[in-house]
């Protein structure tokens, strides 16, 4: 019987991790709603209706008001109306209209991976009228749902180029750093040093004030970015140096140069795939505090601009005390960050523990 | 130790140098100033904000700002001048410093408090349901931003009947001064901030306890005590406990930088009267002398925060020497 690579070895002892697969399952199925979300999203994000501002959760029913089951969930027609003393307005079902959901139907038209379609997964006959609300709107109309949806794509993808910008940043520094040691060396360490003692919010907070205030969101977009990266690489550096540090004066580096390799080559060819494992893991537990960054500073309104929108940005509307008591459905972005941020903890635990050759059974 | 204590203090020096410039820098690069929201203003003329600047020094080339601020700081202690308050800086930060420890101070005792019996249970009870539920309830903790955290504790208080949400005080107590029933309604309005901050440093201490005490739970020398006959309980709370808790004191240093960074967002959030939603109006307004005040105290807070859990360590642990 053929041994196992190393390779196979790690993706076996990860997959005995039952907490771990968890995470990897919820953020396979997250990605996969958030590049697909204007498929998903029932209407567009953008759509204000002044007839339904601040609608609560649509309900879904199996059972009409008589008792009698439906196959076929629906909804019912719901109308507006105002409380005569308090002036307070509530929502009632209009009982004699039903809207049945249908899987596929036509909708609002979008673009998605360059084609033009009008296809979306659910949803009711929006030309008779039908209205459906799965997390409720917002104060100007809009489907929580949707934006829920398309919020996840800014979210999760600042997260990743985030990662991807702060790993180059890093590797590159903790490269420098650990291989040529010295003077550079030092250098290097005491501005990581520097970096590294501020608080995190305060400085990130500082740093999205410079962005222009007559930028586009998408311009932005890519400013968060950075700013998430710049004070996040230190740590991918740390690691980075200190692997190159140890294995530097390993014998196949030392026979590599030998042979006549440049450091080019040594660096690239030999240490780097060395370290990929530890580069992986970092990168992977890197991601709770990016998706944290970008949603407290958007929270704060210093991050993603509108008319993009992220999860922490949605978080904003539901600041106020009275918010919070009237429409509390503002609140559930706020559990998708939770469940993403856990996700990415599960995961990068049970990634530790599977490359970790010493660590003989997953623990937990 | 004394000649190490000296030492780390006189390397904080040029850090904290090197840290205001970094300040200054970041906060120059902001797009306009102080005088920019003057701009729009239509009782104000572009002489008269002109005039501001004059004023105000903002129209001196920026490493003469810059050297001009430390001055005042080296020779007089003056931190500078807060445009939007029209005060010394130094006085507007130091009002709210003793809310801002306080806060902070609730919120370690509480993680700290709370996280290391449950660690030690969790490790005690190791594989049990209670160790997994725990466990699962800790990876929760770390995961929930503060600022969510803060969001759903006013709602469930709000929902509850609670109406000691927001603020620190209710309306009657503030300004009255301190009593019994003060302080009763300042714990009643300390919890959610305190919760909402400080559980996530509670989740990963709570990790570390158990992880830490499975370690010594593992060695000879605890076998060594069990076997010579003392009660499982003197053993671990004797022996195994206390040599567990000791690492947990550099984690000390650690844990700052998210404190500082949860009561800023928390703050904001319920509304206290720390330095949080002060700071957040400062950047606002491109109060820079206020922004980089701020800034320093806390790189400094970290600094001095980092040396205390170092020295606290070694007072702690005789095995460790610094020479």
């Amino acid at each position: 019987m053929r041994p196992l690579s190393q390779t196979q070895l790690m993706l076996r002892r990860f997959r005995a991790h039952r907490l771990g697969m968890v995470g990897a399952c919820i953020l396979g199925v997250m990605y996969l709603v958030v590049i697909l979300a204007p498929f998903i999203a029932p209407t567009d994000y953008l759509q204000q209706r002044r007839n339904y501002v601040n609608h609560p959760p649509t309900r879904i029913r199996w059972f009409d008001h008589e008792g009698r089951f439906h196959w076929r969930p629906f909804v019912y027609r719901t109308v507006r109306s105002r409380d005569p003393i308090t002036l307070e307005v509530t929502w009632e079902e209009d009982h004699s209209v039903k809207y049945p959901i249908y899987f596929l139907v036509r909708g609002p038209s979008y673009r998605l991976f360059g084609l033009e379609a009008n296809l979306h997964l659910f949803g009711v006959d929006q030309e008779s009228g039908g209205q459906l609300f799965l997390f409720g709107t917002d104060r100007f109309g809009r489907d929580v749902f949707s934006r829920t949806l398309y919020g996840g794509r800014v979210t999760l993808s600042v997260g990743v180029f985030g990662i991807v910008l702060s790993l180059v940043i890093g590797v590159v520094m903790g490269g420098i750093s650990g291989y040529y040691g010295g003077a550079v060396d030092n250098l290097i360490q005491r501005f990581i040093e520097l970096l590294r003692s501020f608080p995190r919010i305060p400085l990130w907070l500082a740093l999205s004030m410079i962005l222009p205030a007559n930028w586009s969101s998408v311009k932005v977009y890519f400013g968060v970015v950075t700013i998430l990266s710049l004070l996040d690489w230190t740590g991918v550096a740390r690691v980075v140096r200190g692997q190159f540090l140890n294995l530097r004066t390993k014998e196949f580096v030392e026979s590599a140069r030998a042979l006549g390799v440049g450091d080019m080559g040594i660096i690239f060819r030999h240490i780097l795939p060395n370290i990929m494992s530890y580069l992986v893991v970092t990168a992977t537990l890197s991601f709770p505090g990016m998706i944290i960054g970008e949603s407290s500073i958007s929270f704060l309104g210093l991050g993603i601009k509108e008319p993009m929108t992220s999860w922490g940005l949605l978080l904003k509307d539901a600041q106020s005390m009275d918010v919070l008591l009237m429409q509390p459905w503002l609140m559930i972005p706020g559990f998708f960050i939770i469940a993403a941020v856990l996700a990415f903890n599960f995961m990068g635990d049970a990634l530790r523990d599977a490359f970790d050759p010493f660590v003989s059974k997953a623990s937990f | 130790m004394l000649n190490y204590i000296v030492r780390r203090l006189v390397t904080m020096i040029p850090m904290m140098v090197l840290i205001s410039i970094l300040c200054f820098t970041v906060i120059k690069l902001q797009p306009g100033d102080f005088t920019t929201q003057f701009l729009t203003d239509p009782r104000i003329t572009p002489e008269m904000v002109h005039q501001i600047r004059t004023r105000l020094g903002l129209d001196k080339p920026p490493h003469m700002q810059y050297l001009t601020w430390v001055k005042g700081i080296l020779t007089s202690g003056d931190f500078g001048y807060s445009f939007a308050y029209k005060r010394p800086v130094g006085e507007l930060i130091w009002e709210r410093m003793g809310w801002t420890v306080a806060v902070a101070g609730a919120t370690i005792v509480f993680t700290w408090i709370v996280a290391i019996p449950i660690g030690i249970f969790s490790a005690t009870h190791k594989y049990s349901f209670m160790d997994y539920l725990l466990t699962l309830l800790g990876f929760i903790g770390v995961s929930i931003p503060s600022f969510f955290l803060a969001l759903l504790l006013m709602y469930l208080s709000l929902h509850l009947g609670g109406t000691a949400v927001g603020g620190l005080f209710s309306q009657q107590y503030i300004g009255a001064p301190w009593s019994w029933a003060k302080f009763v309604d300042l714990l009643r309005h300390l919890w959610i901030p305190v919760i909402a901050i400080g559980l996530s440093g509670a989740a990963g201490l709570i990790r570390l306890m158990r992880a830490n005490l499975l370690d010594v739970l593992g060695t000879q020398y605890v076998m060594t005590a069990r076997a010579k006959g003392l009660s499982a309980r003197t053993v671990i709370y004797k022996h195994a406990v206390r040599n567990a808790i000791n690492p947990l004191i550099s984690i000390f240093g650690m844990q700052l930088p998210e404190l500082i960074s949860g009561t800023i967002i928390a703050s904001i959030v319920l509304n206290l009267p720390t330095m949080g939603p002060f700071f957040y109006d400062a950047l606002i307004n491109s109060d820079q002398y206020l922004v980089m005040t701020f800034l320093m105290m806390s790189a400094l807070l970290m600094l001095v925060g980092n040396l205390l859990a170092d020295i606290l360590l070694a007072w702690s642990d005789p095995r460790i020497r610094y020479n």
